[in-house]
């Protein structure tokens, strides 16, 4: 197989010639701006790395209560999870599903998946299904929206703060470092790398 | 300005959107329907298909909900018999009277003013490319990437019906319920994000390619 030479622009289709970006820098269209490529140093170890305490971690965020709320000797224990059976159960099915999908589910199945393309290729095989899983994991990028739940925690914790006493509980500091190893995750992986190892279809 | 070469498109090749891999375009038409990419099989298309009609559908149907979104109330809070609702804006409201006016900042961006701002940008990078404009090409790409990005933060005041949801349930003392206002504002986010995903920036740069007529 040839190595790649020419690129189009994903956003202004801007023919040009592959240019390998800088170390731990970035390469972009000369004609609109776009990032065309980052590269990462030892980009598999780290993402590989990272992804697996972000599995561990949001395991923990799940399995743990992450607020109590205590107003006048009664106290209210909320995982993750109350959120979205309490709207199922005032009949906003909508919403829970929204909710669930966005900051459960979503998450869930990108840190799996992600443990399942970086293993094989950790150890220099290309797992089944390689094309299919990174074509999935880019269209599920939209949609992980944890950064935007654990905003939604701070500002509901800063709003009853005047009429409650509010713990946080362990699940809440998992989430919070659950935040960044995500988002390091998501900057340590290099697609261009892993597309260069899928075997053609045809 | 100075003179690019031309684009992918225009030499009969088509660049895949999610590996990258350029591809021959098929000279017979009926080929283009079901094109996939060789390396990684995705569907290939040398533009979103109908990128500008769907966008206008999905930009048409997210100003609809917005309206109820910002009328309806989100929530209701019951506290020792008092019932009160909360539309976005009386949330607003509530929190600048209480003196939480970074708060009250903070949402009213997230909630009001980031997809009403994603919608005009959307309009106007459609009406600009339906009118083959030339201005600015560059920073309408730039309009565009940002509208792409600033659109899940939407999600912040959903979020915090569902915290409040869950904290607060203690019997007569104090109840939220999530109220149908939200769910017009979860559709409005939804759609707003489907509609920056189907907008096709290279079709801005299409028109300077055309020669002037």
């Amino acid at each position: 197989m040839t190595e790649q030479t020419f690129i189009a622009c994903h956003e202004c289709d801007l023919l040009q010639q592959f240019k390998p970006p800088p170390l731990d820098g970035s390469a972009r269209c000369p004609r609109c701006g776009a990032v065309l490529h980052r590269s990462k140093r030892d980009s598999l170890n780290r993402t590989l790395a990272l992804n697996l305490a972000g599995l561990i971690l949001f395991a923990v965020a799940n399995a743990f209560p992450f607020l109590a709320f205590e107003m006048q000797g009664q106290v209210t224990q909320t995982r993750l999870f109350t959120g979205v059976s309490d709207l199922y159960q005032q009949g906003m099915w909508g919403l829970a599903a929204l909710v669930l999908l966005t900051t459960i589910i979503v998450p869930a199945v990108q840190l799996t998946l992600m443990l399942y393309m970086l293993v094989p290729l950790k150890v220099g095989r290309a797992p089944q299904h390689l094309a299919g899983v990174l074509r999935l994991l880019q269209n599920l990028t939209p949609w992980g929206m944890m950064e935007v739940f654990m905003l939604g925690i701070l500002v509901s914790v800063v709003k009853l703060a005047g009429m409650a006493t509010i713990v946080p509980g362990l699940a809440l500091w998992a989430f919070g470092l659950l935040i960044f190893v995500l988002a390091a995750a998501a900057a340590s992986l290099d697609p261009h790398l892993i597309w260069e190892k899928v075997r053609y279809v045809s | 300005m100075k003179p690019w070469p031309p684009s992918a498109a225009r030499q009969s090749l088509i660049s895949c959107l999610s590996c990258e891999l350029l591809s021959k375009a098929p000279v017979n038409l009926d080929d283009h329907l079901r094109m996939r990419c060789p390396r990684c099989g995705a569907t290939l298309h040398a533009r979103k298909p109908n990128s500008l009609a769907r966008t206008w559908a999905l930009v048409i149907a997210a100003f609809i909900f917005y309206i109820p979104a910002n009328v309806l109330p989100i929530m209701t809070v019951t506290s020792l018999g008092k019932t009160q609702s909360d539309t976005i804006m009386s949330g607003v409201a509530y929190l600048l009277l209480h003196g939480m006016w970074p708060l009250a900042l903070l949402i009213f961006f997230a909630s009001v003013v980031v997809p009403l701002l994603k919608l005009v940008i959307l309009v106007y990078l459609l009406i600009s490319v339906q009118l083959r404009s030339r201005w600015r090409p560059r920073d309408r790409t730039r309009l565009y990437r940002i509208t792409e990005a600033v659109g899940r933060w939407s999600m912040v005041d959903i979020y915090v019906v569902t915290i409040l949801v869950a904290l607060v349930h203690l019997g007569n003392l104090a109840t939220i319920r999530a109220e149908v206002g939200a769910v017009f504002f979860g559709a409005v986010v939804v759609i707003t994000i489907f509609a920056a995903l189907t907008f096709d920036p290279r079709l801005i740069w299409d028109r300077l390619e055309q020669p002037h007529e």
